[in-house]
């Protein structure tokens, strides 16, 4: 940043690099495009160019702020550099026992890595999104933007124009997908990168999937995602969705992710961001079917100076729909976070039953949390409930576990691991829920920030635990 | 054993104790009686080292050292316990895990090693056939959703556990049915031994005639104002404190 005559102006204008890179590189970028894919990208830029991206003055983005992280002099690598690194070097997976289908991006660039997903056979699809663009043709037209709106917001917009690799699953009728897909989503690069990445996800019906979803950086050099994920689950089927979030101090992301659920189709998803600069994780969610149940899940444990938003967005459309939002932050040092949860139901949305809760604890008093329940009701036999507290550690449990003996870190580590634990037990994956317990209890301890590995690869020596707070392995 | 002098407490400026003088030797079991509001839990809390109260004169020393310089921690791992009056629900925090924590680091204290999973887990069975609790404990979150006699319980439970050579029961008859407070002083009776004490604070006289004190003290507006046999408390009972309240005029 220079400062001119008392003002402060960027030294970057990402936007315009943006909109000159599209400009350039249009006709690669839409080569495999239908004439309604081209329409939604000249839709998608145009607004780009007419909002620019989200500042501070819209009350969606009133307490994050953009600015500086788009302050860099960005790459926008079309093509990765992915040739120089090797993946398997750089990446290795060690949550124990944890099997999964693994598929990898590198700076943004789908990686083949010869494998092909064991239920292929029966027609499930696990490929990168340029391949389905070009072998899947009819099921991109039929999905691909249908549930992203780009007038959502200026960044699905951007992203939704750019968008050529990523992420494709396609789980057809009937099918129950063993595996667990992972995808894992890894920065390592030279540059200050600007990445786009576009994931789609479509279940048939009476189908099931589970998928975790891996955000992380190896190095600590300075990024921007935008990420865009839709995913559509049919009718009776159910996604078990996990994002886990380790970046460095450096980095921003943005998630924004779009589920429709139809009939009866149930949704788990559960946001656990343990470590990153900027972190903005939208979920968006349409009840398009009667009877589909969501459960919206997150925590997140920030420190210094990092910045965490959750925004959930869900839209009862249909009557006999369930929701259940439930976040839980603890917050120290300068961290700052907030939390947004709007749930909207429609006219048509008798007895939706809908709750939402969002709990703080602020171990600094420097710490900031914004939280604003936002209900929106049309319907009138509706079941509807939000709750926010933002609190310090309860000084009377204190006192109960130190006249224990507990001593009084391990006691803030106990009460705070607790507070984090009914988001974490809510994970059906055993291997992952003790992985990611073990983490939580790391970052607790401070353990896992310094080594700003990826959430499931710390290569961090292990300390001894000085408390056992594991009901599993006792 | 423990020794507690010429003891000053207030909070917020309002003095709640004027002056405790008790001596409780190993072996023993005290009972310490009063209406409400006399300070009885005042002087459990700070004894067990609660910091929201000023203490503005008087020794405590427990086994010759000075308590009241000591953390709430250390208290604990010298060997004091509190069975509360209003156990805390920890939700998210299983019994099992809190127990093992809370045992390991006493031992740690002591410098001894962490006791392993086997052993921990059989001490556990041990203790709740010993006191006869039936409920599965092990995977519950610290008294949450427990009913008022299931956090007594739960408190005589860990007394049993981290086996304290000094116990102060605050009020832990109040709110039990006639069987879990003969759950709880059965408790209490199987782990009297010669080398520990017990002050057992209560607002009647029933819990006596279960747990059979040495030594009945009345408290009354922060002062013991009496201390005699356990038939002081069959003539509390009878008489009520207005007998007390008019002895003192």
């Amino acid at each position: 940043m220079k400062i001119m005559d008392g003002t402060i102006v960027t030294s970057y204008n990402t936007r315009d690099a943006l909109l000159k890179l599209y400009e350039e590189n249009s006709e690669r970028i839409g080569k495999n495009d239908s004439a309604r894919i081209s329409a939604l990208r000249k839709e998608g830029i145009s607004l780009f160019k007419q909002k620019g991206f989200p500042h501070t003055k819209l009350e969606k983005w009133r307490n994050t702020d953009l600015s500086k992280v788009l302050n860099h002099n960005f790459s926008f690598p079309l093509e990765a550099d992915s040739g120089e690194v090797d993946f398997e070097e750089v990446f290795k997976c060690d949550v124990p026992g944890f099997d999964t289908f693994m598929v990898a991006q590198l700076n943004g660039k789908f990686i083949d890595r010869g494998k092909i997903i064991s239920q292929s056979v029966q027609g499930v699809v696990v490929c990168s999104l340029a391949e389905a663009f070009i072998k899947h043709p009819g099921l991109i037209e039929k999905h691909f933007g249908q549930y992203a709106p780009a007038s959502d917001s200026s960044l699905t917009a951007l992203n939704t124009a750019f968008a050529r690799d990523g992420v494709f699953i396609y789980v057809p009728d009937n099918i129950s997908v063993t595996e667990t897909v992972q995808m894992v989503n890894l920065i390592h690069s030279g540059n200050e990168v600007f990445l786009q990445t576009r994931n789609l996800v479509i279940l048939g019906r009476n189908s099931s999937l589970r998928l975790v979803q891996c955000d992380d950086s190896v190095d600590d050099q300075i990024g921007f995602i935008n990420s865009v994920t839709e995913a559509v689950i049919g009718e009776n089927s159910s996604l078990d969705h996990y994002k886990l979030q380790n970046k460095n101090d450096r980095s921003a992301l943005i998630n924004n992710i779009y589920f429709q659920l139809e009939a009866n189709a149930v949704l788990s998803t559960n946001a656990i961001s343990l470590n990153g600069g900027l972190i903005r994780n939208e979920a968006n969610v349409k009840l398009n079917g009667r009877g589909a149940h969501a459960d919206i899940l997150g925590v997140y444990l920030m420190d210094r100076n990092q910045h965490i938003d959750n925004q959930v967005f869900v839209d009862h459309s249909q009557p006999d729909c369930t929701s259940n939002e439930m976040f839980k932050g603890i917050l120290d040092d300068h961290a700052s976070g907030v939390f947004n949860g709007h749930i909207l139901v429609r006219r048509d949305a008798q007895r939706t039953n809908a709750y939402q809760n969002n709990k703080n604890i602020l171990i600094s008093d420097k710490a900031v949390i914004d939280t604003k329940p936002f209900l929106e009701i049309y319907a009138d036999d509706v079941k509807c409930s939000h709750g926010a507290t933002v609190g310090q550690l309860d000084s009377e449990a204190m006192f109960y576990l130190r006249s224990r003996g507990i001593g009084m870190e391990n006691a803030r580590m106990l009460l705070m691991y607790a507070f984090a634990a009914e988001i974490v037990n809510r994970i059906s994956i055993p291997q992952l829920r003790l992985r990611i317990d073990d983490l939580v209890k790391k970052r607790l301890r401070g353990e896992l920030s310094v080594c700003d590995q990826c959430v499931l690869h710390c290569n961090a020596k292990e300390q001894k635990v000085a408390f056992e707070i594991d009901m599993s392995r006792i | 054993m423990l020794s507690i002098k010429n003891l000053h407490v207030s909070i917020n400026g309002k003095e709640i104790l004027r002056g405790i003088n008790l001596e409780v030797k190993p072996g023993e079991v005290h009972a310490i009686m009063g209406p409400n509001g006399t300070g009885k839990s005042t002087l459990a809390s700070v004894i067990a080292g609660r910091d929201i109260y000023t203490i503005d004169e008087g020794d405590v020393l427990f086994k010759g050292k000075n308590l009241l310089e000591m953390p709430i921690e250390d208290r604990a791992s010298e060997g004091i316990f509190l069975g509360f009056q209003y156990p805390v629900e920890i939700p998210g925090v299983s019994i099992t895990n809190f127990m093992r924590t809370a045992v390991n680091e006493q031992r740690k204290y002591h410098g001894l090693d962490p006791i392993p999973a086997n052993e921990f887990l059989a001490k556990m069975e041990e203790k709740k056939q010993m006191l006869e609790i039936t409920a599965k404990l092990a995977n519950r979150s610290v008294n949450e959703g427990f009913s008022g006699g299931e956090k007594k319980k739960n408190e005589i439970f860990q007394m049993a556990m981290l086996e304290p050579s000094l116990a102060i029961l605050d009020e832990t008859d109040s709110g039990l049915d006639i069987d879990a407070l003969k759950i709880v002083a059965n408790g209490v009776n199987k782990l009297r031994r010669p080398d520990n004490a017990f002050v057992v604070i209560t607002h009647y006289q029933r819990l006596l005639d279960y747990i059979v004190p040495d030594i009945v003290h009345v408290l009354f507006d922060g002062r013991i104002v009496r201390s005699g046999g356990k038939e002081l408390a069959f003539e509390l009972e009878e008489k009520g404190y207005e007998w007390i309240k008019a002895s003192l005029v």
